[in-house]
């Protein structure tokens, strides 16, 4: 397989197996992981707890090497510094030297990228603003807490300006305000132009902001996609109907298309099987001069589509 | 220069860390007392200051040597602040020979910080300060470097307490090479070989100690200490190059 230079990440049969223990007992972590990113896309790396999202990222990052398969940055081998020019990367939780104020770690990580002066001081400048840390710019680092090691975190990421920002579980161990904080930002990158690739259990934060996602589970890809069409594929979408003052004869009518039927009083809730039901139902309920109180579509979220995919992995390896 | 901004960092690093002060005052404390020491002893006493303060700033150099050194890279992955610099574009081997640099920069200040006090005891209690002794305390730093250079080695593959062990039983074989040659010479063939073998692969530390030299004032020539500066800086490269090989294999889970 030769890479793309369309994609800015991308894997072929990307595998790792550690040996843990005394006796070196073989763990695959991650199993023949196809992945692509392309330009300008905000991607979603999902999968519960332990599925391998951080071993994939490191993968990537050069943190640790490949069992076997291949995976390339910008269309170039993992490790070459010109890719890692253009790359910046936010590890999970974090923590940075103690003992340097947010300036002093942001100007240290400048001068890895080469960058010196008046120039990465405007840098460092707009990229505390950025994050909303310019109040604690002379703190030292271990004074902070978790919700602001993140946002030194972020910005440490972004000190090169970089094309690509991977950040792993950007949004876990923060409260509310803080996670709307990383995703506001994401989308601010976004908007520049930048490619973000985050990995999150958290599938709500995904369904929100990513163009597609993929989904990993005990280090095999399960699903891959845009998030619309993920949620279009898993099974037909329920449909919730509420009815004033249905007839028994309509009802008697509308029970073969339900799933389901709740009678309270004179308003009845009737869950539909799917969407190809919902014109039959009106007709029947028109015919029967009941009143239509509400039709809701279920939506699907991600988050059934993950415990179905997981429930389906454990009943495959039941059997 | 990315060397140089690691390496920079540590030192500041380092500089902030107490554990550094409480050694560097214990060392002041124990060249100090040398003075009162040496009220106990008949005659000897210029000897008995020189001897315990230079053995006071071999000593205390070590410990950091060894205690910051195990640190220096176990202390980024435990941190994972190495994954952000790893994924940089600075090489790993860079990144170890900063570490390195750094912690050489603050164990410079440290025994330049150290010899000062014993200069100042010397000058005190009027003991006549000669140029053997600059020279002594220049090959104890080259020994640090070598010390250094191995626990910086060891804590590339192994947890920070056992790198603690190796380097301190590395730090005490290399005083004693001497005497495998010794034992080998009176067994047979092979362990004579085995001996001979483990004499010249390890570091031999009494080469950097002219402790005696000072006391008893041996001069030593310039080509001498020369040679074994050499010594030293080939056996740190040596060192150092194997932990970057090491180093560069390794994976940070």
């Amino acid at each position: 397989m030769t890479p793309s230079p369309d994609l800015v990440v991308q894997t072929d049969q990307l595998s790792k197996i550690f040996r843990v223990g005394f006796w070196g007992k073989r763990v695959t972590v991650v199993e023949g992981l196809n992945l692509d990113v392309r330009r300008g896309e905000v991607f979603g790396f999902l999968g519960p707890n332990g599925a391998g999202k951080t071993t994939t990222l490191k993968m990537l990052m050069g943190l640790i090497y490949p069992t076997s398969g291949q995976a390339w940055l910008f269309g170039k081998d993992l490790g070459d510094p010109q890719s890692k020019a253009r790359l910046g990367f936010l590890p999970e939780s974090p923590y940075f030297y103690d003992y340097l104020t947010s300036r002093e770690f942001l100007r240290f990580y400048g001068h890895l990228f080469g960058l010196w002066g008046a120039a990465l001081d405007k840098r460092i400048d707009e990229l505390l603003e950025l994050v909303g840390m310019t109040p604690a710019k002379d703190l030292q680092l271990r004074k902070f807490s978790k919700g602001m090691l993140q946002r030194v975190g972020i910005a440490q990421a972004l000190i090169n300006d970089p094309e690509l920002v991977v950040l792993d579980e950007p949004m876990s161990g923060l409260d509310p305000i803080g996670r709307k904080e990383v995703r506001d930002l994401i989308l601010r990158l976004k908007e520049s132009g930048k490619t973000v690739l985050f990995s999150s259990h958290i599938l709500h934060d995904a369904e929100v902001l990513c163009d597609r996602v993929a989904m990993i589970l005990k280090g095999r890809l399960v699903a891959c996609g845009r998030v619309t069409d993920l949620l279009d594929e898993g099974a037909s979408h329920p449909v919730e109907l509420v009815v004033d003052r249905l007839t028994q004869e309509g009802l008697a009518h509308l029970r073969p298309l339900a799933d389901k039927v709740v009678v309270q009083g004179d308003r009845i809730l009737i869950v539909l099987k799917s969407q190809q039901q919902v014109g039959a139902a009106l007709e029947i309920v028109r015919a029967a001069k009941a009143c239509l109180v509400s039709l809701n579509p279920q939506k699907g979220s991600l988050e059934d589509l993950f415990i179905r995919e997981v429930e389906g992995h454990r009943s495959s390896t039941e059997r | 220069m990315k060397i140089l901004s690691i390496a920079l960092n540590t030192f500041r690093e380092n500089l902030r860390d107490k554990l550094l002060y409480n050694l560097l005052v214990f060392a002041l404390l124990m060249i100090g007392s040398s003075v009162i020491l040496s009220r106990l002893t008949l005659g000897e006493f210029h000897r008995l200051i020189l001897d315990l303060g230079l053995g006071s700033i071999n000593f205390f150099g070590i410990l950091i040597a060894i205690f910051v050194g195990i640190g220096l890279v176990s202390k980024e992955i435990e941190k994972k602040t190495i994954y952000t610099i790893v994924s940089k574009p600075v090489a790993r081997y860079q990144f170890l020979l900063g570490k390195y640099l750094g912690l050489t920069i603050t164990l410079f200040v440290n025994t330049v910080v150290m010899a000062l006090g014993l200069l100042v005891v010397l000058s005190a209690q009027a003991v006549p300060i000669e140029g053997l002794l600059f020279k002594a305390l220049a090959l104890i730093f080259v020994e640090f470097m070598v010390i250094m250079a191995a626990a910086l080695l060891f804590s590339t593959f192994t947890s920070a307490t056992l790198s603690a062990i190796f380097t301190l039983a590395l730090y005490v074989i290399g005083h004693l090479t001497a005497d495998l040659k010794t034992a080998g010479a009176k067994m047979d063939d092979l362990s004579r070989g085995l001996l001979n073998g483990l004499y010249y692969l390890l570091p031999n530390l009494e080469r950097f100690n002219l402790k005696g030299h000072v006391v008893h004032h041996l001069e030593v020539s310039g080509s001498d200490l020369l040679l074994i500066v050499a010594y030293g800086g080939a056996y740190t490269a040596f060192l150092l190059f194997l932990a970057s090989l090491i180093f560069h294999r390794r994976d940070f889970r």
